[in-house]
């Protein structure tokens, strides 16, 4: 199964006003080597557009492992704001 | 100054957060739990088997009552290579009797009950808020900033449960960051089948009996990972987890490598024909010993994962949360007696755990993550060849058995080098002495 269709099946009350992940510096993903977040993150949240030189965040896919925030140093994490976020029915 | 909100604060209504929070409240003392989900376990994972004793401890006989899949009757060990797979494992009708080891739950709904005898023995869960920092006051820690309007409140003591993306510890200098050799990712599923299925597939005669299957080997190339099967009622738990350090080295994707291990041929036929229902990750702090913060300072103390008590040898988490979380109480209830809070009086917290086989396990398995950290290849090459030699010895095609012997002994030396043996074995005991 892919990600994309895992996703479908995890509940999500997401946060329409604010993003709960960053860059801190988006030119470092212009240089960054390998890029370890397009493929660590159990979720597929970051992905890079070679063409437009930019990283693309879908934070609300964001399942919260924190994962990111050790691979990267320039990605800013913080939890989403209470109640918002993934909630799941198994765990 | 301003009163106090509450005699204690704590933060995340994990298993480590709610067992403090019991302790105190049974103590009639005046303690918040804060929780960022929507309920207690709402953003909870874990593999999950939960040991009974240490909750057992605290609310007896709770497995009846509790929801809890099954109890635990067989514990297998499978070492996989691409093709083969080598079992080794216990079933005892030893495990099968009350009060019982211990269970697969689910922790979305283990944690919510738990919640509830909590809040039943009067303490407060605030749900939907997040702490964002502490308030200090000349040092000493005095309460917490949530994300609420007006949303500071003061205490004596501000208990840390806040699982393994924890920041307040550090906040405090208490430790420094993270680093992707001491955390795991870890990966499920919850893949449905009907329980009359997972009963024959797995040899059980019943829906309340259980197994669990941890996976390991050189299928997984020289990874720090784990695989594991567990059987819940209606379903199966099917995960991994990757010290995250190779994750990055190896440039995997976790949900690939959970997709492959779906599909190894001994994995396979397990979850054949279910669906899945859910997908979760989570961090697991597996660095042990050495990698545990400062546990405590004034008016503070660091409980369960935010300490980063896991025993990842023995997939033991849950219940060091709890365990820790007890004994963080108690040393308050004693600091209490003689309104102390500072970290010398808090201090004594860092001894009850040392006393208890919290520590005690912790301190056994000290060197073992940063040993495999140097040896990824035990994991792999020892039993690659425990696989090659059982095959030899089961495939009869005509060769003596006296020549297969000579045969693996070659291989062995050729291979691992009788030297090398002789240094892992030593390594490995010196180590785990
Ligand atoms: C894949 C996987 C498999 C595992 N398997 C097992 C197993 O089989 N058996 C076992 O015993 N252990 C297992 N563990 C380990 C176990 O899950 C943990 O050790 C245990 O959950 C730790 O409990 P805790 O209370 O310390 O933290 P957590 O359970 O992580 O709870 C922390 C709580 O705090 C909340 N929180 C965090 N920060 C804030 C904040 N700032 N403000 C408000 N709320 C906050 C969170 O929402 C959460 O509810 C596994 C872990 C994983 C990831
Ligand atoms: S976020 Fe970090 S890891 Fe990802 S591309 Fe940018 S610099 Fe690299
Ligand atoms: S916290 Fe985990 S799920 Fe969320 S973006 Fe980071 S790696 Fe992905």
């Amino acid at each position: 199964m892919r990600i994309e269709d895992k996703l479908y099946l995890i509940g999500y009350n997401i946060d329409e006003e604010e993003s709960h992940l960053g860059i801190s510096d988006p030119n470092e993903c212009k240089r960054c080597q390998g890029r370890p977040c397009t493929y660590v993150c159990p979720a597929g949240v970051y992905s890079y557009d070679d063409e437009e030189e930019k990283l693309s965040i879908n934070y609300d896919a964001c399942v919260e492992c924190g994962t990111c925030r050790i691979v990267c140093s320039y990605i800013t994490w913080r939890y989403p704001r209470g109640g918002f976020g993934v909630q799941y029915k198994f765990g | 100054m301003r009163k106090n909100d509450f005699d204690v604060i704590i933060v995340g209504a994990g298993p480590a957060g709610l067992a403090a929070g019991y302790v105190l409240a049974k103590e009639g003392i005046n303690v918040a739990i804060i929780e960022r989900g929507i309920f207690p376990g709402s953003k909870n994972v874990m593999g999950g088997i939960f040991y009974r004793s240490s909750l057992d401890d605290l609310i007896p006989d709770f497995y009846k009552e509790a929801p809890l899949e099954r109890h635990i009757i067989e514990q297998k060990v499978w070492f996989l290579s691409d093709d083969s797979m080598f079992s080794a494992g216990l079933k005892s009708e030893r495990y099968n009797v009350e009060p019982y080891n211990c269970f697969s739950v689910f922790r979305a709904k283990f944690d919510k009950w738990f919640a509830k005898k909590v809040s039943d023995a009067s303490a407060m869960i605030i749900n939907e808020t997040v702490v964002r920092e502490l308030i200090l006051k000349r040092g000493k820690v005095v309460g917490v900033r949530t994300d609420r309007p007006n949303g500071d409140l003061y205490c004596d003591v501000v208990i840390s449960a806040e699982g393994v993306n924890s920041f307040l510890p550090k906040s405090l200098g208490l430790r420094k960051k993270i680093n992707a050799n001491n955390v795991a990712l870890g990966v499920k599923e919850v893949i449905e089948l009907p329980d009359k299925v997972i009963n024959d597939r797995f040899g059980v005669s019943n829906s309340s009996e259980g197994v669990t299957i941890e996976i390991t080997g050189p299928y997984f190339n020289e990874m720090r990972a784990m695989g594991f099967v567990y059987t819940n009622r209606n379903s199966l738990s099917v995960g991994i987890g990757a010290v995250i350090e190779d994750l990055v080295r190896l440039k995997m994707n976790p949900n690939d490598l959970l997709e492959t291990l779906k599909s190894h041929p001994a994995i396979k036929p397990l979850v054949s024909g279910g669906e899945t229902k859910e997908y979760m990750a989570h961090m697991i702090p597996e660095g042990g010993y050495y990698s545990m913060p400062k546990l405590y300072h004034d008016g503070f103390m660091v409980v369960g994962d935010a300490a980063m008590l896991v025993n990842s040898i023995h997939r033991e988490g849950a219940n060091l949360a709890i365990e820790s979380g007890k004994l963080a109480a108690k040393t308050y209830i004693e600091a209490r007696k003689k309104g102390d809070f500072s970290q010398r009086a808090l201090s004594a917290y860092q001894k009850r755990l040392e006393e208890s086989f919290v520590l005690k396990d912790l301190k056994t398995y000290k060197n073992l993550p940063k040993l495999l950290e140097e040896k990824k290849y035990l994991i792999s090459k020892y039993p690659k060849f425990l696989i090659d030699a059982m095959y030899e010895i089961y495939n009869v095609d005509r060769v003596p058995k006296s020549e297969k012997i000579k045969l693996i002994l070659n291989k062995a030396k050729k291979e691992i080098g009788y030297f090398s043996i002789i240094k892992d074995i030593f390594s490995v005991w010196r180590n785990l002495r």
